[in-house]
């Protein structure tokens, strides 16, 4: 059992490892969105240290969302995702191999980045260590669930702004203590509800997510 | 079909029993002592904001019952039930910010429950456009089942986090646990605007149902024969 989730694992990495660039360009997306803001906003120090959380979150959530269709979608076209589906392993192991490559791919740039530019948006540096642990347990929760929208709309059309509306309102509470623990921490209330809450939501994406992911798969080759 | 004899009575029983709670609400009840006129709002908002809550926890469960014991017609009323679930949201959405600028002082604030409403409108929007999206009916069917439970598993968790963080951060949020109790005019307006919105939605999703359920079994006997009968 433990094989299959290796292999799957392994194959997955080397393909992010051979394209690497993806993951260039995920990082580079979410530098130039969480640069936006200064633009949009007005660069007042007090202003940005106080949206600083909010929107790396934000820019984190759609770092996420834009890469997920890199998840299944090559498979679905070359046939490897129905191979898969048809081999007799449980599907639910190598699914999650997929989405453990992914999030290693997606959400670990994001987590090691965050901080770096939470400094240039002048946060106080306490915030910091609890702002990348809410990502490094709020992002894997983002792929988990951001999964099950990608093979829910796996092959339709527009498919990437219907994946959008289904899958942001499910994001929200993520989002919201996300943000929280770093507000929480710099008010001085401290960030341990926050973030007992995201290992809350993130043990319950792993037990429910692969399982429900392999059963939208199971429609799409039905 | 009992769908058919049903749905023209439900909306007669629909528009008598809206016509009587709103001269209910709006020439029997008092006027607040604190809101003025401006409240008889709540005819039309709290029931929808009833209905539109209900509706998705309906059809959740029909969906749950479509993917366990895999009927067809389950799904076809979770699929029917959504638009006016959507409709129901968006009134009640509607209404409040009519309600809240003169009594708030604002169209929208970010508050638990407006926030909550807002979300169950896209998993409304989600659920439609995913159904619609897919041209199979059966993987229409078991993905639009599969995303409106999990958006019922979504929609507690949404509505505690909203509220734990508002009291962690915010000042005083508008709270419609201090509403003032009623007169009783007021709240047999009320209950009678939402057994309105009651068989309105029967009616309506009746409706809705009826050509869905032939366009799905066009190839089987009965609906041949009900064809070629109503061409004579």
């Amino acid at each position: 059992m433990l094989r299959v989730f290796l292999a799957v694992l392994r194959r997955e990495l080397l393909l992010v490892w051979r394209e690497r660039v993806d993951v260039l360009v995920t990082l580079a997306f979410f530098v130039i969105v969480t640069g936006l803001f200064p633009f949009g906003v007005g660069a007042g120090a007090g202003q940005l240290r106080a949206i600083a959380p909010g929107v790396l979150w934000v820019a984190a959530l759609l770092s996420v969302l834009l890469s997920l269709h890199r998840l299944f979608e090559r498979d679905f076209a070359e046939g490897t995702l129905e191979q898969l589906l048809l081999s007799p392993e449980p599907a639910v192991l190598w699914v999650l191999a997929k989405m453990v490559a992914f999030w290693l791919a997606a959400g670990l740039p994001v987590v090691v980045a965050a901080p770096v530019l939470a400094l240039a948006f002048d946060l106080d540096p306490a915030g910091l260590p609890v702002l990348a642990a809410a990502l490094a347990l709020g992002t894997p929760s983002l792929a988990l669930v951001g999964a099950l929208g990608a093979a829910l709309t796996l092959g339709l059309r527009g498919g990437g702004m219907l994946l959008a509306l289904i899958v942001l309102p499910l994001f929200v509470p993520v989002l919201i203590f996300g943000a929280g623990a770093v507000e929480a921490e710099i008010s001085g209330v401290g960030a341990r509800a926050h973030l007992l809450l995201l290992g809350g939501i993130l043990a319950a994406a792993l037990a429910l997510a692969p399982p429900a992911c392999v059963a939208a798969l199971r429609m799409v080759n039905d | 079909m009992l769908a058919g004899r049903l749905a023209p009575w439900c909306a007669g029983l629909a528009a008598v029993l809206a016509a009587l709670g709103l001269w209910l609400g709006f020439f029997v009840a008092p006027a607040d002592a604190v809101q003025g006129e401006v409240y008889r709002v709540i005819f039309i908002h709290v029931p929808a904001a009833w209905m539109s809550m209900f509706i998705y926890l309906l059809m959740a469960f029909w969906s749950a019952v479509g993917l366990v014991m895999n009927t067809r017609m389950s799904f076809l009323l979770a699929r029917a039930l959504a638009p006016t679930g959507a409709m129901f949201c968006f009134v009640a959405l509607w209404t409040g910010a009519l309600w809240g600028r003169p009594t708030w002082g604002a169209y929208w604030a970010w508050d638990a429950r407006l926030t909550l409403q807002l979300l169950l409108l896209f998993l409304y929007f989600g659920f439609i456009a995913l159904t619609r999206a897919i041209a199979e009916p059966n993987r229409a069917d078991r993905a639009g089942a599969l995303i409106a439970l999990v958006g019922a598993v979504n929609v507690p968790v949404i509505y505690f986090s909203v509220q734990w963080w508002s009291t962690l951060h915010q000042g005083a949020s508008v709270s419609f646990s201090r509403a003032p109790s009623m007169a009783a005019t007021m709240l047999a307006g009320m209950l009678t605007m939402a057994l309105a919105a009651w068989a309105y939605s029967v009616a309506v999703v009746l409706w809705r149902v009826r050509p869905m359920i032939l366009v799905r079994e066009r190839h089987a006997d009965w609906v041949v024969r009900l064809l070629a009968e109503e061409r004579v």
